[in-house]
């Protein structure tokens, strides 16, 4: 973990790098689909990818800056409502719609982060909840966009003008590349001189402080940072459910994020990512096996939370690392 | 004159009732290494958290520089050149041991608003670390994890980010504590060195340590400095003697 998670600093090794195997994996998804139920496996599949970016985005803050936000789906809503409404108003394209979302969701995690980041521990955690239940709310209360029914979008985004997320292949590659592009950018901000000082905040914040840096003003950066990248998963989740309602943004769905980054192994990036598919698949295929699914799969989530051993990523232990 | 560098003038710390420093005033020239002594209780670490900003004041002043720095928090009063050591270990335990002293480092030189550049690889920071590490005789475990280190290699760690601070007045909190005979003579040893550039407070219980490093000792009794002076003067003090020290430790 030290000194980041190191993906392509050395291309020779880089094909050893879990990561690589990942995205490799997702490239050549569609492949097989193609021969099989094609349009619901890509559905699936970009959901899945979609919410890696948001598991993502917020190892940002839980491994890497130890910060258990339990607010993080508003920001799936916030970029979910971007779509809803910019699309309404007449701008229907992602050029527009993934900046303005990146704008809101950057000044709602500059201002509840001001708030929350002064509490620690569970204060901090409850406070991000009040946070995202405020949004929650919010959202019901837009009546013009169905309230708490939600509502329909018209059409998918354009991008830059063409209809290439029309296609369910096109929206597919689309937010595989958002997501691949979130990890390097994020691979990178870890190694760098800001992501030293937030691995130093998570493992001792008086050290920190002690060596002169302000601890706060990092982990209201990283909570930008992660706010923003998670705002444009919920872009992508809009176009992909092709419909937006508060139910975006539950404090569940802040649970479900924390459990996939906890499952895939938290600090590492890629283990988020690992654990969003792993998660969404066993809340897929469970059900088809016993009715009692749910049970089973806390058992599981049991054994991920208390055995550090059977985290997902450790699976590769040795390798890449 | 010349004004000290760090002056504490009538710096006061309540815990609900109890009055932890009492009116504490003093001062340490530049390179000067003061010593501060007393008994288990007296409100040792209690100053060092206040000297440091670890723990506000309330009442009193504190000149560092001819600075007002009384109201700064800790990691202003670092980047002005005030720098403190924990008497419990506070290290970073996940990174390496050149991590640990190069993030130092980089708080001084340099923003750490820098999202791009691979720090693992930024040659000023780790040649500079690496000489702060030689200098302290931890050279040899740079690469490795600062968690696996033994306890005295740890004490020397912390040190070592400390001086990578560049202070130019140190304040530690028992560097000697649970160290064995040879690691304290070799931590002794060091400091002697570090005193002909950067002044130091040191809280200490060996009394040993104290009286061959010190130019000046403060005895902090109950809250209250009872004395203060040259070694020699504080061995002979008194009122040291019968408040604190026992007859046959000074003999």
């Amino acid at each position: 973990m030290t000194g980041g998670t190191a993906a392509a600093a050395n291309s020779s090794r880089a094909w050893r790098h879990p990561a690589v195997w990942l995205f490799a994996a997702f490239l050549a998804l569609p492949i097989p689909a193609h021969f099989g139920a094609n349009a619901y496996i890509l559905s699936f599949a970009t959901h899945a990818v979609a919410l890696g970016l948001a598991a993502l985005s917020l190892d940002l803050m839980l491994g890497i800056g130890a910060l258990a936000s339990f607010g993080h789906a508003a920001y799936l809503g916030i970029g979910a409502y971007s779509v809803a409404i910019l699309s309404d108003m007449g701008h229907d394209d992602l050029l527009v719609q993934i900046p303005v979302a990146i704008a809101v969701a950057s000044v709602f995690a500059g201002i509840t982060g001001f708030v929350s980041l002064r509490a620690s521990g569970v204060y901090y955690i409850m406070s991000t909840l009040a946070f995202g239940q405020m949004l929650y709310f919010l959202a019901q209360s837009l009546s013009a966009y169905g309230g708490d029914d939600g509502v329909t979008l018209a059409a998918r985004s354009r991008l830059a003008g063409s209809h290439l997320l029309a296609s369910d292949l096109g929206l597919y590659y689309v937010t595989l590349a958002a997501l691949i592009a979130a990890y390097v950018l994020l691979d990178r901000i870890v190694g760098s001189r800001f992501g030293r000082v937030l691995g130093a905040v998570r493992q001792n914040p008086m050290r920190v402080r002690a060596v002169g840096l302000d601890p706060f003003r990092y982990r209201l950066l990283a909570s930008i940072l992660a706010g923003s990248l998670c705002a444009v998963a919920g872009v992508l989740l809009a176009n992909q459910s092709e419909f937006v309602s508060p139910a975006f943004m539950t404090w569940q769905r802040s649970g479900e994020l924390l459990v996939m980054v906890v499952l895939g192994g938290m600090g590492r990036l890629w283990g988020a990512v690992l654990g969003a598919i792993c998660f969404l698949t066993l809340e897929e295929v469970l059900p088809g096996l016993t009715d009692n699914w749910k049970m089973v799969l806390g058992a599981l989530l049991i054994l991920a939370a208390l055995g550090r051993g059977s985290r997902l990523s450790q699976l590769f232990k040795g390798v890449g690392r | 004159m010349i004004a000290p560098l760090l002056s504490v003038e009538g710096l006061t710390k309540r815990f609900g009732a109890l009055l932890v420093s009492d009116s504490v005033t003093f001062a340490v020239e530049e390179r000067e290494l003061h010593a501060l002594i007393g008994p288990n209780g007296a409100g040792k670490t209690t100053l060092i958290n206040q000297l440091s900003g670890t723990l506000p004041s309330d009442a009193g002043r504190i000149l560092f520089a001819d600075e007002d720095i009384s109201h700064l928090p800790l990691e202003a009063r670092v980047r002005r050149g005030l720098a403190r050591s924990f008497q419990i270990t506070s290290i970073l335990p996940d990174y390496t041991v050149l991590e640990n002293v190069a993030l130092a480092i980089q708080a001084r030189s340099g923003s750490s608003f820098r999202f791009f550049g691979r720090v693992g690889q930024e040659r000023a920071l780790n040649d500079e670390a690496t000489a702060v590490l030689t200098r302290v005789g931890l050279v040899g475990r740079s690469t490795a994890r600062a968690g696996t280190l033994s306890h005295g290699e740890k004490r020397l760690l912390e040190l070592a980010i400390a001086l990578a601070c560049r202070p130019r007045l140190l304040l530690l909190d028992e560097p000697f504590a649970g160290l064995g005979q040879e690691e304290s003579q070799a931590s002794i040893a060091l400091l002697k060195e570090l005193k002909s550039d950067v002044a130091i407070v040191l809280v200490e219980h060996d009394m040993d340590a104290v009286f061959s490093l010190a130019d000046r000792v403060s005895v902090l009794v109950n809250g209250r400095i009872i004395a203060s002076g040259t070694p020699d003067t504080i061995r002979v003090d008194p009122l040291v003697r019968n408040a604190y020290l026992g007859d046959e430790e000074l003999a």
